[in-house]
């Protein structure tokens, strides 16, 4: 599945707003295809860490680390990634992530994330 | 006069610190000075207003992923209050750590009492608020809430006012007798994250995030009751997502308004203070986190939530327009006045900053290396209610 923001819309609008388009993406959206991990590796830590703690252990949000989540599936987390969870908090970050990047994280929460 | 002081003050400590005897006597006057959150490193910067410089990194301070500080009445210690429980007393004058205690495994913020006695921390887990006496660390109330405690601040008479975000409500810990009085105010609202109170110590408003709107409370009533301030501000409009919480601490208040961020609206709110009615909206560049007033209350300041968060935005609060715009770079989190409101100090997390403007120019006139900057914090707050 192609990038919905840049490479559909490019063609169309010409090759000044391709250029607009790819300055206004984030740097984790570019690379749909083979996901960036440290631009990723910082969003989690940084960004997911604003309410679930820059160690993710927990923040207002809940604790995000392997074994808090071993009830997840990588499918199903990566679907909270995209979609949130109505009437709590979370939000969806589908108007940020691609499939692939929230698939990245799903994964690395799930095996890799450090305490 | 003052060099007989720091001579006598270097002479008293050479004996038990030697090498720490020139530095204290050389940061005597604390008075210009402030901390700056190093959020990653564990460690808090020590930093000059009127040089506009770092004098002094002091680490060992845990996680400070959400870190804020209080100030002792004397400006000499800093209360840090970290994110994994940690609560740290920081002599800035000696630069050192003066005492520091784990006293829960996750906390959002605290408080210390209007007599400089007492101080107060906000805990996720376990759910409640801990009480310290602010000499010595020790803990001498314990008050669970079994909710997340948020929006902790102090307030006149020894009290210490908190929500919790579960249980929407707001509970008041009166510290002033030998047993703490705790008064609970049921019906504030769906999941309040966040509160502020007014420098008169009157008024207190939650923010909600599970509605739109806010709810005060008037603490001059001996019963306060939940005030609904703007229900259903954001009726009709769509709701964005919301990745950052906004704060209300820092709490802005204008000539006769209160500016607020709105939640899930890009927009900033105001509502008249007196009779706390919608007075209007300004649109802004993205989910606002810090909606911040000038100490004169002419300008409010806006830093915004990921992904726009390498942007500040300047409102004039006589039109309600946005006056300037500008990039200080990857992720701003957080703004501090000097107390007289000439300088904002910006600390600009990802480019390792803390950058310095301006406010009637809005010209950059200086910055600071720093690691991972996030709350910025002048001694002045000491004497200010709710800071």
């Amino acid at each position: 599945m192609g990038d919905p923001r840049g490479h559909k819309v490019a063609p169309i609008l010409g090759l000044a707003c391709l250029g607009l388009g790819l300055l206004l993406l984030p740097d984790t959206a570019r690379a749909a295809d083979a996901p960036d991990p440290a631009p990723l590796k910082r969003l989690v830590h940084q960004d997911c860490g604003s309410c679930h703690g820059l160690t993710l252990k927990g923040g207002l949000g809940p604790d995000l680390r392997a074994p808090a989540l071993a009830h997840y599936d990588p499918e199903t987390l990566r679907t909270v990634i995209l979609d949130g969870i109505p009437e709590t908090a979370m939000p969806p970050w589908r108007p940020l992530l691609t499939e692939q990047e929230a698939a990245w994280i799903a994964d690395y929460l799930l095996k890799e994330a450090p305490k | 006069m003052t060099r007989v002081f720091a001579a006598a003050l270097a002479l008293l400590l050479a004996a038990p610190a030697a090498p720490m005897a020139e530095t204290a006597a050389q940061t005597v006057a604390t008075g210009d000075l402030g901390l700056v959150i190093e959020r990653a490193t564990g460690s808090v910067l020590l930093v000059d207003q009127s040089d506009r410089a770092a004098l002094a990194r002091i680490g060992g301070l845990g996680d400070l992923s959400h870190a804020s500080l209080v100030y002792s009445p004397d400006e000499r210690f800093a209360y840090v209050f970290g994110r994994d429980g940690g609560l740290t007393k920081v002599d800035i004058v000696t630069r050192q750590i003066a005492a520091r205690v784990m006293q829960a495994g996750n906390s959002i913020g605290g408080a210390i009492s209007d007599d400089g006695k007492l101080v107060a921390v906000s805990n996720y887990e376990p759910g409640g608020v801990h009480i310290f006496d602010a000499d010595t660390l020790e803990m001498v109330a314990d008050i669970p809430t079994g909710s997340k405690t948020i929006g902790l601040v102090d307030a006149p008479g020894r009290r210490f006012v908190f929500s919790l975000w579960d249980a929407g409500e707001t509970w008041i810990a009166d510290l002033s007798g030998e047993v703490p009085q705790i008064t609970k105010i049921p019906g504030i609202g769906k999941n309040p994250y966040d509160a502020l109170i007014t420098a008169n110590g009157r008024t207190y408003i939650a923010g909600l995030f599970g509605e739109d709107g806010l709810t005060a409370l008037d603490l001059w009533d001996d019963t306060p009751t939940p005030i609904r301030v703007l229900p259903g501000y954001g009726r009709g409009e769509r709701q964005l997502p919301v990745y950052k919480m906004p704060h209300l601490e820092g709490w802005a208040l204008t000539g006769r308004d209160f500016v607020l961020p709105a939640v899930g609206h890009h927009q900033v709110l105001w509502i008249d203070a007196a009779t706390l009615t919608e007075s209007g909206r300004t649109d802004t560049h993205g989910q606002p986190v810090f909606a911040m007033a000038r100490p004169d209350g002419r300008q409010v300041w806006v830093n915004f939530a990921h992904p726009l968060n390498d942007t500040v935005q300047v409102i004039d609060t006589v039109t309600k327009q946005v006056i300037h715009q500008f990039k200080p770079g990857p992720a701003v989190l957080h703004m501090e006045f000097t107390p007289r409101g000439h300088q904002v100090w910006i600390s600009v997390r990802d480019a390792g900053k803390v950058m310095i403007y301006d406010t009637r120019s809005f010209e950059k006139i200086g910055e600071i290396d720093a690691d991972s900057p996030s709350g910025i914090f002048f001694t002045a707050r000491a004497h200010r209610t709710g800071l």
